[in-house]
């Protein structure tokens, strides 16, 4: 008797649990975030990590969430890894995603065959394939606010603000050093494009992972070569090696320009007073003045809830992250308003990213007011191809030293409607865009 | 035609050229060679004396280099942190020998060397607990070693060295000879030679296996210590240095796994050869070619010497 009621009552619990644990999984909004916290990429991936993690704690901690959902973070440690990055979508894709943030253009490229299949939005916040940007050929990638080539673009433009036209480098040389892998290859078909254009050459110094620190004879190429200007596409141990490689060689540091993934506080300070006039590429602000970073600092730093180190908030990368995170948000808050529901799917996800707006006025509204530029995302473009500034280094930190700079547009996008058409013919049976666009995208 | 001309020709044009820029080739070539013999010593000392390919060598410098500026950074004098992380390298010398070396004695070695991997991994999740996986910035300042460089106008042109390289130059050389009196004339390195040459002849003589292996060990800490100040200090300490640490793998293979001699003049034809190559044969393939072109000059010399410049030869029968 007393086993048959003991039966009875755990039969009652769980039929009255059941749906109050569903509900309770439900009231989350599940975010994966793909870090690395180790391996030789760590200097980069770390802030990036304490970034985004932090924003997601303070809009728990000081809101309860976003639109009355909590966000549930989970880390996924990739050591920036291909292989371990698709571990880590594989075992997170069943936990209903809104959204996934990779951190890494080679495990980008490996999702986004994916991502379509199984209805999971990709978050490649200026990384990845400069051709997602396509929202007809790849409705589930996000890449805003700049693709790598409206970079090199950016960095075009400035080199010839500085020149006094692009036409000044008929003749010269331009160095591109890179991290040889999927992310340093990835803007070469766009510099060979500008050279034919603009009559210059183009040396290529690729750095192999496993050279990341031993760059000697690259440097001594680049003395050798001679370029007017050094560009450079790097990422982890390789960035801050080649600042002081550069210094060590003499190149003029105010000719050599890092992409906006080659401009953390990392990366120029072991060089030292020798690093001063490094310039690199940059889309958010550097600097904990903002009402969402002191929110960070007050309801989760000072609060023991962080693994940011003292002096890290602020930073640039530290911003980077929280910008990849504010983002993230303002994805769900829209995602939320055209479904009148708290908990979204990543199709309702994917809606809310292509309407994205962020006004100005919205940057501010959020506590990042002057933190970013505008962005704008559409059905049909992915990207919004926006501006960035430039940064250059002064010894001891970050000071912006160019207005917003537009990439060249009009060079830009049909090479990357070309780029998404060449994708689509090579990865065939690529699946036709069904998804419709919303009115307000 | 031209691309002959390119390769047969054209480098040696440069090379008379620009003689500066070849001298300065030939000093980083030196330098990083040096930098390879050190490595490759920390290989050789545990192979002598245990036959066991020591994988964790690398992670063995980002350790010693990590725990040297983590102490710094806790407010330990410079050399005090220096000092305890000797203690600290006798400290995993002995826990080697303790938990991993003991209890597979008489085991194959192919199972000693699939433990250093067990090794590598536990030194890599155990660095980044204690100490993180930011890059640190090498205390070489606060260890008195030089910085800046100097600038020789020579030949047409310039060649610069830095200070720290030049002294990475010293303190490498000083280090090679230290070990190898030690190794020659002491009583402990005539124990290591036997020990290398027959572990069974070596016990039955009273020689201490387990004492040997905690001083090779220790040894092996030592130079990977001051491989990781001098690679720490040209760019800084990180994870990737471990990667760097492979390089030694060539060298092993051109000077031979047991000899101390073969890892300094194999460190040393291995770096002059990839900078040289990169330098002036790079630009034919794209550059970059570093990464490989160590295997292939290790490979080639063991076209002639399968044992290596320096190694013994080993007839086995089948």
């Amino acid at each position: 008797m007393r086993l048959k009621r003991l039966v009875l009552g755990a039969a009652l619990a769980t039929l009255i649990g059941v749906p109050a644990l569903v509900s309770q999984a439900s009231a989350e909004t599940f975010i994966p975030l793909f870090t690395y916290r180790t391996g030789p990429f760590a200097n980069s991936g770390t802030p990036i990590a304490n970034g985004m993690h932090d924003y997601f704690s303070m809009l728990n901690a000081r809101d309860g969430g976003i639109g009355g959902s909590k966000v549930a973070v989970e880390e996924c440690e990739t050591g920036y890894k291909n292989e371990k990055g698709v571990e880590c979508y594989e075992s997170v894709k069943g936990k209903h995603p809104a959204i996934i943030t990779p951190y890494s253009t080679g495990i980008t490229l490996a999702l986004i065959p994916k991502a379509a299949v199984d209805h999971i939005p990709i978050l490649s916040m200026a990384y990845g394939l400069s051709a997602s940007a396509v929202g007809k050929d790849f409705p589930w990638i996000f890449n805003p606010p700049a693709t790598y080539w409206d970079g090199l673009s950016i960095i075009f433009r400035y080199i010839g603000g500085k020149e006094g036209g692009l036409d000044k480098l008929k003749g010269k040389t331009i160095g591109y050093i890179f991290f040889d892998g999927g992310y340093g290859r990835e803007p070469l078909p766009l510099l060979h494009q500008f050279a034919k254009d603009y009559g210059f050459n183009v040396k290529e110094y690729p750095v192999p992972p496993a050279q990341m620190q031993n760059q000697s004879s690259i440097w001594l190429s680049v003395r050798r070569d001679r370029p007017a200007y050094m560009i450079m596409w790097g990422w982890g141990a390789m960035n801050p090696t080649a600042v002081q490689e550069a210094a060590k060689t003499g190149y003029p540091m105010d000719h050599f320009i890092g992409i906006w993934w080659s401009g953390s506080e990392d990366d120029a300070r072991p060089a030292g007073p020798a690093g001063k006039g490094y310039l690199s590429l940059n889309f958010n602000a550097v600097g904990a003045n903002f009402p969402a970073l002191q929110d960070i600092k007050k309801y989760v730093i000072d609060k023991g809830n962080s693994q940011t180190p003292k002096g890290q908030l602020g930073e640039n990368f530290y911003n980077r992250g929280v910008l990849n995170a504010a983002v993230i948000a303002e994805g769900i808050r829209n995602a939320q308003k055209l479904t009148g529901k708290k908990d979204i799917t990543g199709d309702e996800m994917r809606r809310g990213m292509e309407s994205l707006k962020i006004t100005a006025a919205r940057w501010k509204e959020i506590g990042l007011g002057g933190f970013a530029a505008p962005m704008a995302v559409s059905c049909s473009d992915h990207n919004g191809h926006h501006s960035a500034y430039v940064q250059q280094w002064d010894g001891t930190k970050w000071v912006k030293v160019s207005d917003w700079i537009a990439p060249m547009k009009d060079k830009v996008e049909p090479l990357l409607d070309a780029a998404a058409a060449d994708y689509v013919k090579k990865n065939q049976p690529w699946p036709k865009r069904t998804e419709a666009c919303d009115k307000s995208s | 035609m031209h691309l002959l001309y390119q390769i047969f020709i054209d480098p040696f044009v440069q090379m008379g050229t620009a003689p500066d820029l070849f001298v300065q080739t030939l000093w980083e070539g030196l330098v990083t060679g040096v930098l390879y013999s050190l490595i490759a010593l920390g290989f050789v000392l545990i192979f002598k004396a245990s036959g066991v390919f020591n994988f964790a060598q690398g992670i063995m410098v980002v350790f010693a280099a990590l725990a040297l500026v983590g102490f710094y950074e806790h407010g330990v004098p410079a050399y005090l942190a220096l000092g305890l992380t000797i203690v600290l390298m006798l400290i995993l010398a002995f826990a080697v020998e303790r938990l991993i070396l003991r209890p597979l004695v008489n085991q194959a070695e192919i199972i000693l060397f699939m433990a250093t991997f067990g090794l590598t991994y536990f030194l890599i999740g155990f660095g980044e607990l204690i100490f993180g996986g930011d890059p640190k910035v090498m205390i070489s300042g606060a260890l008195g070693l030089p910085s800046g460089s100097y600038q020789i106008k020579t030949l047409g042109g310039f060649v610069q060295m830095q200070k720290i390289d030049i002294a990475a130059a010293i303190i490498a050389s000083l280090m090679v000879a230290s070990l190898g009196i030690f190794f020659q004339k002491t009583r402990i390195g005539r124990a290591l030679r036997a020990v290398a040459d027959s572990h069974r002849a070596a016990l039955s003589v009273g020689i201490s296996l387990e004492q040997i292996w905690v001083i090779v060990w220790f040894a092996a800490g030592i130079v990977a210590l001051a491989t990781g100040i001098m690679w720490g200090a040209r760019s800084n300490v990180s994870f990737a240095l471990e990667i760097i640490a492979l390089k030694a793998l060539p060298v092993l293979i051109l000077g031979g796994f047991t000899s101390i001699p073969g890892a300094i003049v194999g460190g040393i034809i291995i770096g002059l050869g990839e900078k040289i190559g990169e330098f002036y044969w790079g630009p034919l393939f794209g550059s970059g070619i570093e990464d490989w072109l160590a295997y292939v000059i290790a490979l080639v010399f063991l076209l002639f010497r399968p044992q290596g410049l320096f190694g013994e030869r080993i007839i086995e029968r089948i």
